[in-house]
């Protein structure tokens, strides 16, 4: 029999080969990451709720398994699931204690594929409420650690789901990315994340944010994980009407060409000018990793070409309008009719009962963006300001095309720091915004996105990311150039980057 | 330099239904006066000629077939609901007594 600490080091592509070849049970799977979720996550606190049922789901995996029935590729291995994402099973509160114990009756549809693939629950992850914020730290449940360094920040507003898979308490998430939600906390953790172009994965089921702008995708600690766990979550649903209808390739085997040393000669990466230098906000150590991945790749025949876009100077300032404008219309339904916290006022009308139970659920970002976004929409500012910003968003798509029309994907360091200290941006807004400098981009554009780690910053030790872009609907591409870089850098370092991360148990 | 006032967020804050309190209101003010100085500068750039995009990805008006899908049963949609009676959501009075 294996030893049951070992499983969780594995990753989810091992982890299936295994449970396939029936070495291991989906049973000693799952209790591996439970007992490492009991030893650890008092210190991580990735978790919100941990799944009661998660060894009867595997016990039933393992029964189909015994009785020889065909299963998925990643059947019996367990995940966690950002708590934006309902489940029939389990309260699904989006960070916010508007929905403090609120068990949905309908499962995401990417929850309801990966239950129908035989993955395992093993719980809810921790988040910035309703998905707002870059640090996690405006979750009502507390603040999530960074595994690298408890006094630091996880990223967010994903940065449960990035703890969880980087503390080995999971193999694989699933994290959302509105403004890079699931990038940055996978820059700043040391895992992969990846934000798939908008419409490749069902948004059915995840409490939403900003509806033109929100996208479910895989967190993991490897590029083929992130591509396995894309295939199962991905593709048309009727009951998102924004999902797009295309067939998609495999991403696993995209994943693995990249893994086969497929993909980088020839490769034009762009590098974009306005995200990459000096005096734009980076971190020394960010920039030097960085250029450094940069380097590898054209040592393996990529070309290097530097492509420009203005128009991404207004990015940030387009989001923080469109971002509140949407939400504040979509967190209109917490109106403590249908679902969640009722504050009651003896005498007083529905509307008071209304406005007293916002005042009492919603914390004071939630608060301040949608108080902004009824600024941006209301008579009188609506062009100057909602509108402009829609303007911007065709400018940064016309610099999207421009690029793209001389390089094969974009390459940006993911964020322009690394993990900062817990509290030492939750005071100003403004500062807080600029950690998705370099991700926003593409949610406006709707490309996809995927961060990987590009090393350690010299000056503090602590993970660095590298981002990578692709146009429209080439998801796979993203898949094969992160698995080709992520597998030359691990040649350089011995082993996966999260091999150096401490194991967190006291001792 | 914007324009928002106390009264202003106020205003906004009866507009979202969220009865923010004295505090939050003076708090508010200044935070949201910064914010709104930065992301102004969108007006820079936002020209008449350029169209406004409102959705990343164009696609057709989505329609399918006019036949009942999955739904939700009576008991599932009030499963959530602070208060329900005789299979519907329950609220305080809609209208005050002055009205």
């Amino acid at each position: 029999m294996s030893d049951p600490t070992d499983l969780t080091a594995l990753s989810a592509a091992t982890l299936a080969e295994r449970l396939a070849a029936g070495e291991v049970s989906s049973v000693e799977v799952t209790q591996a990451h439970l007992d490492r979720i009991a030893a650890v996550d008092g210190d991580v606190h990735a978790f919100l709720h941990v799944n009661a049922a998660a060894l009867d789901a595997a016990r039933a995996v393992d029964a189909q398994r015994a009785a020889g029935t065909a299963l998925s590729p990643l059947a019996g291995v367990p995940v966690a699931i950002k708590d934006v994402l309902c489940t029939l099973d389990m309260p699904s509160t989006a960070g916010s204690k508007i929905l403090e114990g609120w068990v949905p009756p309908y499962d995401a549809t990417v929850v309801a594929r990966m239950r129908a693939a035989g993955l395992v629950p093993l719980g809810k992850t921790n988040m910035d409420e309703f998905a707002m914020g870059s640090s996690t730290e405006h979750s009502a449940y507390g603040n999530t650690h960074n595994p690298w360094d408890l006094t630091r920040i996880p990223g967010g507003s994903g940065g449960g789901s990035a703890a969880a898979v980087s503390a080995f308490e999971a193999p694989l998430a699933l994290g959302s990315d509105t403004g890079g939600s699931i990038r940055q906390p996978a820059a700043v953790t040391g895992s992969v994340g990846m934000k798939p172009t908008y419409g490749g994965v069902s948004r059915y089921g995840a409490i939403a944010l900003a509806s033109s702008l929100d996208q479910v995708g895989p967190v993991t600690r490897s590029v083929l994980d992130a591509g396995l766990l894309h295939d199962v979550i991905g593709g048309h649903d009727a009951r998102d009407s924004t999902s797009i209808p295309d067939a998609w390739p495999s991403f696993a085997d995209a994943a693995r060409a990249g893994l086969r040393g497929e993909g980088l000669r020839g490769l034009r990466v762009g590098v974009v000018k306005e995200l990459s230098q000096e005096g734009q906000g980076f971190q020394p150590g960010v920039l030097q990793r960085f250029r450094e991945s940069l380097s590898l790749l054209e040592s393996q025949g990529a070309e290097i070409v530097e492509v420009s876009a203005p128009s991404f100077e207004y990015a940030i300032a387009a989001y923080y309008l469109i971002l509140p404008a949407e939400a504040s219309s979509n967190l209109a339904k917490f109106d403590s009719v249908r679902f969640g916290l009722r504050v009651e006022v003896p005498g007083g009308t529905v509307e008071d009962v209304m406005a007293a139970s916002r005042e009492q659920g919603f914390g004071d970002e939630v608060k301040r963006r949608i108080i902004l976004g009824t600024y941006a929409l209301s008579a009188g500012y609506y062009d100057a300001y909602y509108g402009s910003a829609q303007k911007v968003r065709t400018l940064i798509q016309r610099d999207f095309d421009a690029a793209f029309a001389v390089a094969d994907v974009l390459a940006t360091p993911s964020a322009p720091t690394t993990a900062f200290p817990l509290g030492s941006k939750i005071d100003d807004p403004l500062a807080m915004y600029l950690n998705d400098l370099t991700t926003i981009p593409a949610n406006l554009a709707g490309v996809p996105g995927i961060s990987i780690p590009a090393g350690l910053a010299p000056e503090d030790g602590l993970p660095v990311g590298i981002q990578f872009m692709a146009p429209v609907r080439e998801d796979a591409r993203l898949y094969t150039v992160g698995a080709a870089l992520e597998s030359l850098l691990e040649q350089q370092w011995g082993g996966p980057l999260l091999s150096k991360a401490p194991s967190l148990l006291a001792g | 330099m914007s324009e928002i006032t106390p009264d202003v967020v106020s205003h906004l804050a009866n507009l979202a239904r969220i009865a923010l309190t004295e505090d939050e209101i003076t708090k508010l003010t200044g935070e949201l006066g910064q914010i709104v100085d930065s992301v102004a500068k969108v007006a820079e750039v936002a020209t008449p000629d350029v169209p406004a995009t409102s959705h990343p990805i164009p696609l057709g008006t989505v329609t399918r077939a006019d036949v009942v899908g999955t739904t939700l049963t009576t008991e599932q949609a009030l499963s959530g609901a602070p208060a329900s009676e005789l299979g519907q959501f329950k609220v305080a009075s809609i209208l005050g007594e002055e009205q």
